[in-house]
């Protein structure tokens, strides 16, 4: 049987990156994008501990924790101006809201 | 002690700065103690300086103040200031001691004494400086302190406008005395007094009116108004508003001899110009008749004594206008004697009186006040010329010299001597003789505390004999004096002379105890022939009133106008600068903003205030950055 080689997490995280951003820009519905933002940082996360395994270190590793703890906070926070923005404006669609708009 | 001629002002000073900084606390013992006791100091040192001296003159330079005008903070010593200082010291003395006693009862005790010992520090600045230049500050300081002395009842408006007058006439003369003072500089290249004679020397006399003159009278002009001599005699009876010690200390024995003494002192000046002496006698004799004839009729007992000093003062002018400079002197000094002791007689009476003055409700005071009533018997008769007393020899001088220069003078001079017999007869008169015409029920005449009594007697006495040191008063004054002519005068005439004068005063005397002036004459005499309401209308009414409406037609419409045009040519001014910064400035401003605004259009629509849009934007721009990387390697 094959053996699953760097290549293959590199794919994967490519593949999951991709669908991440895709979902980012397309999604309407904020709690997608959210949802969509994690998919990213998972897809760094892997690329990470591929890495980290192919050169035998563990700062890869050490790393994607951190970006594990970010990636909490940041779902917090973006979570929290979601609940708010509701309240306000009673929608949850990125496209509704243009308050930065000249 | 020569050498510590400079101390004799410093004790008054000490004095009055002690009183006017910390008197308010001292008890009264302490007041009177310092401020008697300073001037007694001087007055002591004064005595062994002037015995010591022997009559050499003694100059002594502190500090040079003004090199250019070579004045200085020195202090000369000659017979003449010798006489000046034993004058100020020792009567001031008698009267502070006196005040003691007036004043006991009087609010403001300190500031009083203050005051008057201030008065004898500048008093003696004044007669010992070595120039003119301070002779001048002495002359000022004492105006000043006559200002306040004046007012010290200053609640009384009456007391406060005498004060004001007294200060405002005296500048009227002090402009006279600057300008002199300044010709004499430049005539003589210096103002000591010990190099002005011998500077003076090359000049010839004038015999028409030159410069010499004109400086001459400019000074004139000046002791006019210190001396209270005519036109600028007005302030004096008027500054009787101030105590009683004041006006016989300031207003009759020192201050207002300040312009005899600063024409004796400038006889080197005025020897070369015998027409401002002829302008000097005539002023001085038409003072001493007019003041006199007013003093015939006055009922306040201190307006009969300062019209009676402005007539004497009128004496000393006559004498030093007819070039006997001694004799004024000498008079100066008897009349310091007999009217200080006048002033305080009558202040005594006030004192019991319980602060009445006028004569007419006095009368029969004689047996209340008999020490007060025989030491003004004393001061009248000297003043009258009765034979032996002081004022005998001083005004029988007078007249002999004014006789030897001028005839008219002399008979001027005769007719008041008659005068001042009379009303000072007619004061006494009035005040210690005939019927008691005060209120009984109210009034309690009694007789002054031991403090004042003993100054009069004290006073009485050099009334009564200083009159016989008049040759050795000659021979003391004569080196500080130009050289006069020798009296051409045959026995004879000298004797009908004499024998006139004392009649004069005899017959004044007779006159009072008879008569009095009545009906119209008196009437324009009481009013002071009306010179005080002459110069209301010409000065006070005409040229400040009628003046000051003029000013204020020019106020209104020249200054006024002035201002109003600058106003509404600044008003248009500002119209244009209004539309420069409206359409040009804020239009730059709003053009270049529009600018902005215009070249934005382009740009804004990128902002779409959508996240996605913005997050596109980042991934577009990775891309593209990926790209050129990918594409350069």
């Amino acid at each position: 049987m094959q053996s699953i080689t760097t290549m293959h997490y590199v794919v994967l995280a490519g593949a999951l990156f991709l669908i991440g951003t895709m979902g980012v820009l397309t999604r309407r519905n904020i709690v997608i994008i959210l949802m969509s933002i994690e998919l990213i940082l998972n897809a760094v996360n892997i690329n990470l501990v591929t890495f980290s395994r192919m050169y035998g270190g563990v700062q890869g590793q050490v790393f994607a924790i951190f970006v594990i703890a970010l990636a909490v906070a940041e779902a917090a926070v973006g979570l929290g101006i979601l609940i708010a923005m509701f309240r306000n404006k009673g929608t949850v669609l990125a496209d509704e809201v243009d308050l930065l708009k000249w | 002690m020569v050498d510590l001629i400079w101390l004799i002002p410093i004790f008054p000073l000490c004095g009055a700065i002690l009183m006017l900084l910390i008197g308010k606390r001292l008890p009264k013992a302490a007041v009177n103690v310092i401020c008697v006791g300073s001037v007694f100091l001087s007055f002591l040192l004064s005595l062994g300086a002037v015995i010591e001296a022997h009559g050499q003159p003694h100059e002594v330079i502190l500090y040079t103040w003004l090199p250019m005008l070579k004045a200085d903070i020195g202090y000369l010593l000659d017979p003449l200031s010798s006489v000046m200082i034993l004058v100020i010291t020792g009567i001031g003395t008698l009267i502070h001691l006196y005040s003691t006693g007036y004043m006991a009862h009087e609010g403001g005790y300190y500031r009083f004494f203050g005051y008057l010992n201030l008065f004898v520090f500048f008093m003696l600045t004044l007669v010992l400086g070595n120039n003119y230049v301070l002779l001048f500050v002495g002359w000022e300081g004492v105006g000043l302190c006559s200002y306040l002395l004046i007012g010290f009842y200053f609640h009384k408006k009456s007391a406060g406008d005498a004060g004001k007058k007294a200060f405002i006439v005296n500048r009227v003369g002090d402009w006279g005395f600057i300008i002199g003072m300044l010709l004499l500089w430049k005539l003589s290249g210096s103002v000591r007094f010990t190099e002005i004679p011998a500077a003076l020397h090359h000049y010839q006399v004038e015999t028409s009116f030159g410069i010499l003159s004109i400086a001459a009278l400019c000074m004139f002009i000046g002791a006019t108004g210190k001396s209270a001599q005519f036109p600028l005699y007005v302030w004096l009876p008027d500054a009787m508003e101030g105590p009683t010690p004041v006006s016989a200390l300031i207003h009759a024995a020192t201050m207002v001899t300040a312009g005899v003494y600063m024409i004796a002192r400038s006889s080197a000046l005025f020897h070369l110009t015998p027409i401002t002496l002829s302008i000097i006698a005539g002023v001085g004799a038409f003072t001493a008749i007019f003041a006199a004839s007013i003093g015939l009729v006055q009922n306040d007992i201190k307006r009969v004594l300062a019209y009676s000093t402005v007539s004497q003062l009128g004496f000393m002018f006559m004498a030093l206008g007819v070039g006997a400079y001694w004799v004024a002197v000498f008079h100066l000094f008897t009349h310091a004697f007999f009217k200080a002791l006048l002033f305080l007689g009558s202040g005594s009476v006030i004192h019991g009186m319980h602060h009445e003055q006028d004569m007419r409700k006095m009368g029969g005071l004689r047996k209340y006040m008999p020490y007060t009533h025989a030491t003004m018997l004393i001061g009248t008769l000297a003043i009258a010329g009765i034979p032996g007393f002081a004022g005998f020899f001083s005004k029988e001088e007078i007249l002999t010299n004014a006789f030897l220069t001028s005839k008219a003078v002399y008979a001027v001079g005769l007719i008041t001597a008659l005068m001042t017999a009379f009303y000072m007869w007619r004061l006494m008169r009035m005040t210690f003789y005939g019927e008691e015409r005060f209120d009984h029920h109210h009034v309690h005449p009694h007789e002054s505390p031991w403090t004042m009594t003993v100054p009069l007697m004290l006073l009485a006495a050099g009334s009564a004999l200083v009159g016989w040191g008049h040759h050795a008063f000659e021979h003391f004054l004569a080196p500080v004096f130009p050289v006069h002519e020798p009296h051409a005068l045959d026995a004879t005439t000298g004797y009908a002379l004499l024998a006139v004068a004392i009649s004069a005063g005899l017959l004044g005397i007779f006159l009072a105890t008879r008569f009095e002036v009545k009906g119209a004459i008196a009437k324009v005499l009481l009013n002071k022939w009306y010179v005080d309401e002459i110069y209301d209308f010409l000065f006070v009414n005409g040229l400040c009133k009628k003046g000051g409406s003029l000013l204020s037609t020019f106020d209104r419409t020249v200054v006024d106008g002035a201002v109003n045009g600058a106003a509404s040519l600044t008003r248009s001014e500002s119209k244009m600068l209004m539309w420069w910064d409206k359409w040009i400035i804020d239009g730059a401003v709003r053009l270049s903003s529009a600018l902005v605004q215009f070249s934005s259009y382009p740009t804004r629509f990128v902002q779409t205030g959508q996240v996605q849009t913005y997050a596109l934007f980042v991934v577009v721009g990775v891309l593209v950055m990926f790209g050129i990387y990918v594409t350069r390697s």
